[in-house]
């Protein structure tokens, strides 16, 4: 057993490198891209929302809040993404040799939650240049992170497994991503939405990750999250009960199909 | 044999695979597929296969193409599920199907060492220690730093085998992994092929070459249509394998027959089957009526090329034959012999393009 483990953790480690090495090659700035991206997406946003259409105007830190929520759904995408089409991917490898199949999906989720690391110190950074200054309540930041990343894994499993069969799955959850980052609170301040939809909008487990999240690294703004604004216990917990039940479904459903992997792949 | 620990046990294994007419790759097919039942075909692999292998035992599979060999194998490196039957290994397994699995072209030679060697349970630690071993057995000193897209085929596989050569397990695999490199290099992958025997490493081979699994296994079987036809001593594997290819063989020529041939020249004394070195020797013919002052034969290639010949004048001539003899240093394959005869003016009496055929193996 003791074997197996090191063998699964050599073989997972050299995915990651390789993705690594590959994904940025040929470029010139290589994997400063990682970083570049959400920077990009994030000034458009920013002055779009601040400036244009001023839904961000006014509200103290919007710009953090902003930046953080793409950072966050950049990764969300990505990991599902990528993690979706990684046991088609790795059809060579899956159809020859009998590595455990979730190794595949975890390299990529591996190789987004990277990017997510190198993009959380840029948001740091921002932050401190914003004036918010270092708190304690960043140390709690990384379980927050820790829940969207097992909420994207079990999609991830899910998705890659239905993948091998259904190659349409990629386009529906393309569709899926495109409408989710409107309702995930990405770039909509909470305070946008009336008081009495807000707890409807918390189900949704990146709603409750993001406004947790904004909460630990601005702590002297009131932010409004699941815990100050929702009352109703079962809506409390439902994003709780979702990730878990989408991490566990998720992954049960990849390993009841991994063993077909070979031969549908 | 019958004390020895088992290696592997494999016991009535059946494979099939289920062929849609139509694959359901997308979500719209699978719901009009629900609808009206698409015809399902059943393509059984493997229909029933048991048998063990026991501990030091060099095992080697033959079959044809398309018998199940690959399958079986699949099966033993747990890469497929079977549909019904067990497979039991008893300890660990290497399942090195095929050569340089993983390689990614992307990366230089140096990185896809350690790619490979992790699917191979290598940490990168371990790999350190044995890589100028690897690099030095596969000859590539100077290009370890080359992106693998910019290797030869050749050399891509050198790079494989001598990592797959690093794998050490109770049990290894491989998949017709012998064919790899000029002939020093395969002189170099047959030694430690014989090196595994002489240390009593269990070993299971797929191969097509006889010579190899006479040479190296202790004992063999041999698949066809997803059954075992022969298991046993390798000389009894071999020679069953030899007689599947020999009777598909006698089908093709029956069938050649058929067709109208120039019957006025006629070969004798050619065998079906030549080793590479070995020497030809037949005797041309011809009707009494020609007036023949030359006769020659040529060895002719599968796609009609002329490789060499011999011919003779009239002096050599015993009345209405001449003997010819070359030797064959040609590679294996299938080979044509043409015979030509000639009169006093060396204008062409008859051609007989292609009037025998025999192997080289």
């Amino acid at each position: 057993m003791k074997y197996l483990h090191t063998r699964n953790r050599a073989i997972l480690s050299e995915m990651i490198r390789t993705d690594f090495k590959v994904r940025y090659q040929g470029s010139v700035l290589g994997y400063l891209w990682a970083i570049l991206k959400p920077l990009f997406m994030f000034a458009v946003l920013y002055i779009l929302f601040v400036y244009i259409a001023p839904i961000g105007k006014g509200i103290p830190h919007y710009g953090i809040s902003l930046l953080l929520g793409i950072v966050f759904w950049n990764f969300f995408s990505e990991a599902t993404m990528i993690g979706a089409t990684s046991v088609v991917a790795h059809g060579e490898l899956i159809r020859k040799i009998s590595i455990p199949r979730y190794l595949v999906v975890l390299a990529s989720s591996a190789s987004a939650m990277i990017n997510l690391s190198l993009s959380m110190i840029v948001v740091l950074i921002f932050a401190i240049f914003n004036g918010v200054y270092p708190s304690m309540s960043w140390l709690f930041i990384p379980i927050v992170i820790f829940e969207l990343y097992i909420f994207a894994l079990g999609v991830a499993f899910a998705l890659s497994a239905l993948y091998v069969k259904f190659r349409d799955i990629t386009y529906i959850w393309e569709v899926f991503l495109q409408a989710g980052f409107y309702v995930s609170m990405v770039l909509v301040p909470m305070v946008a939405v009336p008081e009495r939809l807000r707890s409807w909008f918390f189900i949704n487990p990146i709603v409750q990750i993001l406004q947790d999240t904004r909460a630990l690294l601005i702590p002297t703004v009131k932010n409004i999250t699941i815990w100050n604004s929702v009352e109703n216990i079962a809506i409390r917990t439902a994003p709780f009960i979702i990730v878990l039940i989408v991490c566990v479904f998720g992954f049960y459903y990849f390993k009841s199909r991994s063993k077909y992997f070979a031969e549908e792949v | 044999m019958i004390n020895k620990e088992v290696a592997i046990s494999v016991k009535n294994i059946h494979k099939n695979f289920i062929l849609p007419q139509h694959k359901n790759t997308s979500l719209k097919q699978a719901a009009v597929n629900i609808v009206r039942k698409n015809g399902i075909t059943t393509q059984k692999v493997l229909d029933g296969v048991s048998f063990d292998i026991y501990k030091g035992e060099f095992f080697g599979i033959v079959g044809r193409n398309g018998s199940g060999k690959s399958t079986l194998l699949k099966l033993m490196a747990g890469v497929y599920a079977p549909t019904s039957g067990s497979i039991e290994i008893n300890g660990g397994l290497t399942p090195f199907i095929e050569l340089g699995v993983g390689f990614n072209a992307e990366l230089s030679g140096r990185d896809n060492v350690f790619l490979n060697g992790a699917l191979l349970g290598y940490t990168r630690k371990q790999m350190e220690t044995m890589y100028d071993e690897i690099v030095d057995f596969a000859e590539l000193e100077e290009h370890m730093d080359k992106k693998l897209k910019n290797y030869s085929s050749g050399m891509q596989v050198r790079l494989a085998f001598s990592i797959a050569i690093k794998a050490k397990n109770d049990i290894l695999i491989f998949d017709e992994v012998l064919a790899v490199g000029d002939e020093a290099f395969q002189r170099k992958c047959m030694d430690v092929f014989y090196n595994y025997r002489r240390s009593d490493q269990t070993v299971i081979l797929v191969t097509h070459s006889m010579d190899t699994v006479v040479q190296l296994c202790t004992r063999g079987l041999m698949l066809e249509n997803g059954k075992i036809t022969t298991i046993g001593s390798v000389e009894k594997v071999a020679e069953a394998y030899q007689r599947s290819n020999d009777e598909d063989e006698n089908a093709a020529t029956v069938k050649e027959d058929e067709k109208p041939i120039q019957k006025n020249l006629k070969v004798s004394g050619l065998k079906k089957r030549y080793v590479t070195g070995e020497v030809l020797k037949v005797t041309l013919e011809w009707p009494e009526e020609y007036d023949v002052r030359w006769a020659g034969i040529a060895v002719i290639g599968s796609n009609n090329e002329y490789i060499f010949g011999s011919d003779a004048g009239k002096d050599l001539f015993h009345g209405q034959s001449t003997e010819h003899s070359v030797i064959l240093n040609l590679f294996p394959g299938k080979y044509y012999l043409t015979a030509t005869v000639k009169n006093a003016d060396l204008e062409n009496i008859e051609t007989a393009s292609k009037l025998a055929e025999f192997t080289i193996r």
